[in-house]
């Protein structure tokens, strides 16, 4: 992904973007997060409805190898900071997907220790209503996620370039 | 032995298990042995309450624990209550089992807002984490436990949140949420 | 060494923080650090009428949902002081000895998977989805259906579920056995399970242990025989118990207790008695749509009973099921409102995780997998 801030625009941009969404749309990998009640769909669809038939074979333990996050379940005012580390370990380009009431809007706690939503601490791509919600609603937010993939283009990244100077 | 042969009804077997009023034989024993402590006895719904004093709650208990008829070996559950605006403001609540009597007893003793009962984690292990979280959530300290800290809620947040003057949304709910990390 | 498993792992089975403290490979010191998932639903509850928390408790021990609803409503019923007709015990006991087969499958495919036998997952989930579709069916959500209801069940089994039921049951036995050729008698699965993670008997009574993990150690201790609720004392079914305190002996008895359950679904299948499903209460039933839409007493009733709850006597009750854990209670404080006054759950996962440093210290490293999974622990009911 170094590369792809240097970049001009150039005339064979949208060949190279098609190739490079290509390759990334089919071959998403999610870093396992499942918190809570909607960890247990989260996995109904990994094992029982396949999601590797999507590309997304693999749930990587580890930030750092991983495209999207599935933040499945209550995200509780403990395990914010932890969230947001996690987050920031990830390389671009990454996604978020609030799966569940709880991740979406704090869900029905509404109470002292809950976030009201992740997206008060993240940036969220897709939001997936439910308590839980089915697994086929997952799969439904993966065929969006690859769409909106298909639609990126690489001279978007060059504003990244300058967030990633190094704080030292 | 197939699934099929069980298919026949069995007599309902008693178990030996009293009903809780049948307690007596607990509760006159705890009164022989503790006149002073124990406060008011109450029963509802077959279950008996029995009030004690705080400060003998520790001999109570290691004497439910080591009494070879009652041998209440299993602490069930330590909680506290609080019953704002009556002083004393706690009410910890101690309930019981006995796997050799099938019985279930339950103690409770007042504690207030700035004063500390003793632990009774030298009698019940399970009981270190019962009292962390009643410290946690409400407030409430031990003497003597080997390691009183926040277990639920984490260190350093102020106040404890099943208080009944704690509301519900938190105190900072208005206020955006920003994590420290 | 001080060795950090943090939140965010994929084989403690939630948000589970255990700081370790190594000699080597060899487990000196464990110390379990929960409260990632504390919602605060005892504090939620308390500004709840009766009916609203019952969907609370479904979101406790989520894998247990059918159980969490039992408990609740059981003690809410102990409060009140209501009689529930047979029927709906029975079908109670149903969907909860389901309930139970659901849990102890997801136990077993995260276990295996843990420990790396990762052919049983999927076989397991492929029968849990059996399991769900039933629920789907009868009370309209697969986690959380929420189908009981004070005085008895909310809906009653639409047509052709009690045959879905019968094939269930009728395969059940089978696949058991294919679980048991995979594991039970493996050379790998012996060496890392047979001795390892032992707690006495002594040790697992003092610790509040309760469930497999203490039948496992020898102790025959459960809340279905010693203290029965909802009609268990008309079926007939045995305890499997352990002896030595392993996480081999943990496994067999969890899926004896599988056997057993199917037992009991089959029974009260069979046995199924004809009559009402939910008490006839009018300070706690809803009365039937039809009539509200039409009868103004009908009317009243129901918005009564919605919009201001059930008063409860003051009071205090303690009610326990066996949860697929352990046991789970509820420990009820009425004071004369609609609101319980203080709602605390007494639930075995908190108890048996706090029995986790005296499991694992002197094991080695890799063994705090095995004895996670054995332990069988959900930190939505552990942090509440």
């Amino acid at each position: 992904m170094g590369i792809e801030t240097y970049l001009e625009k150039t005339p064979f941009m949208p060949a190279l973007d098609w190739i490079v969404n290509w390759g990334r749309k089919y071959s998403i990998w999610p870093v396992t997060f499942g918190l809570a009640c909607c960890a247990l769909e989260m996995m109904v669809t990994h094992i029982v409805l396949d999601i590797g038939r999507f590309g997304s074979e693999a749930f990587r333990p580890s930030p750092r190898q991983s495209d999207v996050m599935i933040v499945a379940g209550t995200v509780t005012k403990k395990m914010a900071p932890m969230i947001t580390r996690i987050y920031e370990q990830m390389p671009e380009p990454k996604w978020v997907i609030a799966f569940g009431a709880c991740a979406c809007s704090g869900g029905i706690f509404k109470t002292y220790s809950v976030v009201q939503g992740v997206d008060q601490i993240l940036p969220v791509d897709f939001y997936i209503p439910g308590c839980p919600p089915k697994p086929e609603a997952l799969l439904a937010a993966w065929v969006k996620l690859q769409k909106k993939i298909e639609k990126e283009t690489l001279a978007d990244r060059k504003d990244v370039r300058g967030s990633l100077e190094l704080k030292v | 032995m197939s699934v099929r042969q069980l298919n026949r009804l069995v007599p309902t077997p008693d178990h030996g298990r009293k009903s809780m009023t049948e307690t007596n034989s607990t509760v006159k024993k705890l009164k022989g042995k503790f006149p002073s402590s124990v406060s008011g006895v109450e029963t509802f719904r077959d279950e008996v309450n029995v009030i004690v004093q705080k400060k003998d709650i520790l001999e109570i208990c290691r004497f439910l624990h080591s009494d070879p008829d009652l041998q209440y070996h299993l602490l069930t559950d330590l909680c506290g209550v609080d019953l704002f605006p009556q002083t004393p403001r706690f009410e910890v609540v101690y309930l019981l089992c006995s796997m050799k009597n099938k019985e279930r007893l339950r103690l409770k003793a007042r504690v207030g807002e700035h004063e500390s009962i003793s632990s009774v984690e030298s009698v019940w292990k399970v009981a270190n984490w019962y009292e962390r979280e009643a410290y946690d959530l409400l407030g409430i300290s031990f003497e003597n436990h080997p390691d009183l800290r926040r277990i639920m809620m984490w260190d350093g947040y102020e106040g404890h949140p099943l208080r009944k003057d704690f509301p519900v949304e938190g105190p900072d709910f208005d206020k955006p949420f920003v994590p420290e990390v | 060494m001080t060795i950090n498993m943090g939140p965010q792992h994929p084989a403690t089975h939630g948000v589970l923080r255990v700081v370790l403290e190594l000699d080597g490979e060899v487990i000196v010191k464990a110390i379990p650090h929960p409260g990632h998932l504390h919602r605060g639903i005892e504090k939620l509850a308390e500004s709840k009428t009766y009916h609203q928390a019952i969907p609370l408790t479904d979101r406790l021990d989520y894998t247990n949902a059918m159980g969490n609803n039992l408990a609740y409503v059981l003690a809410v019923e102990k409060l009140l002081g209501i009689e529930v007709p047979k029927r709906a015990q029975y079908l109670r006991v149903m969907m909860a000895e389901l309930q139970r087969i659901a849990a102890h499958l997801i136990w077993l495919g995260t276990h295996a998977l843990d420990i790396g036998a990762m052919t049983l997952i999927f076989y397991n989930f492929r029968e849990r989805e059996d399991i769900l579709r039933i629920f789907e069916e009868v009370a309209g959500g697969r986690l959380t259906p929420t189908y009981l209801r004070i005085g008895g069940v909310s809906k009653d089994l639409p047509e052709g579920t009690e045959e879905k039921i019968k094939a269930f049951v009728q395969a059940f036995p089978d696949h058991v056995k294919e679980y048991e050729t995979l594991l039970t008698k493996n050379i790998i699965w012996l060496k890392r399970t047979k001795g390892v993670g032992i707690i006495s008997k002594e040790d697992a009574i003092s610790w509040g242990v309760t469930g497999p993990t203490l039948r496992g150690s020898g102790v025959n201790y459960d809340v279905r025989k010693v203290f029965p609720y909802s009609s268990y004392e008309e079926f007939d079914f045995d305890i499997p118990i352990g002896s030595v305190g392993d996480v081999y002996d943990r496994y067999i008895v969890r899926l004896r207790e599988m056997e057993w359950s199917n037992a009991i679904v089959e029974q009260a299948l069979e046995r199924l008695p004809k009559g009402p499903i939910i008490a006839n209460d009018p300070r706690i039933t809803l009365p039937p749509k039809d009539d509200v839409l039409q009868d103004i007493a009908a009317l009243i009733r129901q918005f009564k009973i919605v919009s201001e709850g059930v008063q409860a006597p003051k009071g205090e009750v303690y009610a326990s099921v066996e949860a697929s854990k352990g046991e789970l209670g509820f420990y009820l404080v009425g004071d004369g409102s609609s609101h319980p006054y203080r709602f605390r759950i007494r639930t075995p996962s908190f108890a048996n995780l706090s029995a986790l440093p005296k499991m694992i210290e002197g094991n080695l490293i890799a063994d705090v997998i095995s004895v996670i999974g054995s332990i069988d622990i959900v930190l939505g009911e552990i942090d509440r």
